[in-house]
């Protein structure tokens, strides 16, 4: 193949998609590569899809993506190792004629996002493992396939290669991945009848319910579960930092077996049959952790450059916003006759900064340092939280000022004064 | 004891025969140097398993994730690749 592209995307999740399908739509000649048989067969997550940032891609997505339940309420739960404490938010607002989040299967929708690339006119290759990137004279211009005279040319290249971010590593871009700046979760989704799911999570039609979950059942790691209605299966996962997992040195499946019993948890799930198991890395380093994004003819995007929101579980709405504004950026140069220097696709990690990417990025910057060396606030307070609950819940005929008093000396036994106030005043700081 | 391989059996793969994609670049460095070996407690799809004091990698099951290169910080003793296009794990719901 010796014709030359405007721009090679690696990879076809979130972020890739986004980038081909900008650019394809501008009239750009775009190639993208991917290691799957199809889209979708080597990409993981929960899965939340946030309508936003979708929709300044694709505005009527709705129409034809498939989405599985629209998200109407939150639960957020505190686990004890055989209680919960918890709130939830539940709205008829989200069920407006354009809801805000949805629950997706990977698979299929990536495959649906793939064929919109492919409408839009980029050339998407399958079945195809970049294993490098092609230099010359300090620039990047193009990449090596697993396949025979796999050489390609372009102008651009846009890294949309996921978590593992091999290829930028290997060009010496940035280093490896540190074991407290990235999670590991599993899950398995879970089959059940459309109205027996209904009935358990009080929703009717395609609404959804989302549960996030922390406390007991990451066994003090910092990390958290979480439970997702899809439209006839239950997606339950957990995930905890890789560096805790060497600590604890226990196997993530036996987490999520333990979070499978949990007594909340087992009778939602009751009957379900299961038919996947899966594990994906989350980057979960923070602001702090970013690598360098643009080079000599080349960007970084979604999840290979550590674009993920862990306070708010959000990740593949900072793909999709960086796969696109990486493309406008080659776009606009390509407009002009200019090159994508490293100069010029400065311009790309400018827009990112304006964006609620960067500005969400950098609000919880002090976040991943504060979980770190706090690690109480994994296993400690889920405890305490439960059992203040449950004295305060039960009526003995102990009057309600004594239980009070027992629940104050419980937190300050556990924690004392100055040391409730400090974890007050981190958690503020980690969080401004 | 949890059967992983339960979990690992609802899932599809198309197995590169005879072309792992991650390999154990010294073995000796896991049965003499590596006190944690955590890979074997670490991976999701439990691929790392203990003989005695060695480490043995079967990358069947694999669910590429990535967990085997980044906690082997140390020693940096796992040679890590996707498989060739097409191959390993396909996931049929993501």
């Amino acid at each position: 193949m010796t014709e030359k592209f405007d721009a090679i995307v690696v990879g076809a999740g979130p972020a890739g998609n986004a980038a081909a399908y900008t650019l394809a739509s501008a009239g750009l000649k775009v190639l993208q590569l991917e290691r799957g048989e199809t889209p979708g067969t080597k990409n993981v997550q929960g899965a939340i899809l946030y309508s936003d940032a979708l929709e300044r891609i694709i505005p009527d997505f709705r129409n034809e993506a498939p989405l599985e339940r629209h998200i109407i309420e939150q639960r957020m739960w505190v686990l004890d190792d055989d209680s919960a404490i918890g709130t939830s938010y539940r709205s008829e607002a989200f069920s407006s004629d354009r809801p805000n989040r949805y629950t997706i299967l990977r698979a299929p929708f990536d495959r649906w996002f793939s064929e919109k690339v492919r409408a839009a006119g980029a050339l998407v290759i399958c079945e195809t493992t970049v294993t490098e990137l092609l230099q010359e004279g300090g620039r990047v211009v193009g990449v090596r396939t697993d396949r025979e005279e796999g050489d390609i040319y372009a102008d651009v290249v846009i890294l949309a290669d996921g978590v593992n971010s091999l290829l930028a590593r290997k060009a010496g871009f940035h280093g490896e991945l540190d074991p407290r700046n990235v999670a590991l979760a599993v899950k398995e989704i879970h089959f059940l009848p459309e109205e027996t799911l209904q009935g358990r999570f009080n929703i009717k039609g395609s609404e959804g319910v989302v549960i996030e979950i922390a406390g007991a059942v990451t066994h003090g790691m910092v990390g958290t579960a979480f439970l997702y209605t899809n439209r006839e299966s239950i997606t339950l996962g957990i995930g905890c930092l890789l560096s805790d997992f060497k600590k604890t040195r226990v196997p993530p499946y036996a987490l999520l077996e333990e979070l499978k019993q949990h007594p909340a948890i087992a009778p939602l799930i009751e009957g379900g049959e299961m038919k996947e198991y899966a594990a994906h890395l989350i980057p979960e380093g923070g602001y702090k952790a970013i690598p360098k994004l643009y080079g000599e003819g080349w960007m970084i995007v979604g999840d290979s450059a550590g674009l993920v929101n862990a306070a708010h579980r959000e990740g593949s709405n900072l793909a999709m916003t960086s796969g696109r504004i990486a493309a406008e950026t080659v776009i606009a140069l390509h407009g002009k006759g200019l090159p994508c220097s490293q100069e010029n696709l400065a311009v790309y990690r400018a827009a990112l900064d304006e964006s609620f990417v960067m500005k969400d990025l950098k609000k919880y910057r002090e976040l991943p340092e504060v979980l770190h060396g706090n690690p109480h606030f994994f296993s400690v307070y889920p405890k305490l939280f439960n059992r203040a609950a449950h004295t305060m819940l039960t009526v003995d005929g102990e009057d309600k000022h004594s239980k009070e008093k027992t629940v104050r000396r419980s937190f300050v036994e556990q924690r004392s004064l100055l040391g409730l106030m400090g974890d007050a005043y981190r958690m503020w700081r980690a969080t401004r | 004891m949890i059967n992983i391989q339960e979990k690992l059996f609802q899932n599809r793969y198309r197995v590169d025969d005879g072309r792992p994609h991650i390999r154990i670049r010294n073995p000796e460095i896991c049965t003499e140097d590596c006190q944690s070996q955590a890979c074997t407690y670490a991976c999701p799809a439990a691929c790392y398993t203990l003989e005695g004091k060695a480490v043995t990698l079967t990358t069947d099951g694999c669910l590429e994730c990535g967990t085997c290169r980044i906690i082997c910080s140390e020693h940096q003793n796992v040679d890590w690749a996707y498989p060739r296009g097409g191959h390993g794990i396909l996931f049929k719901f993501g």
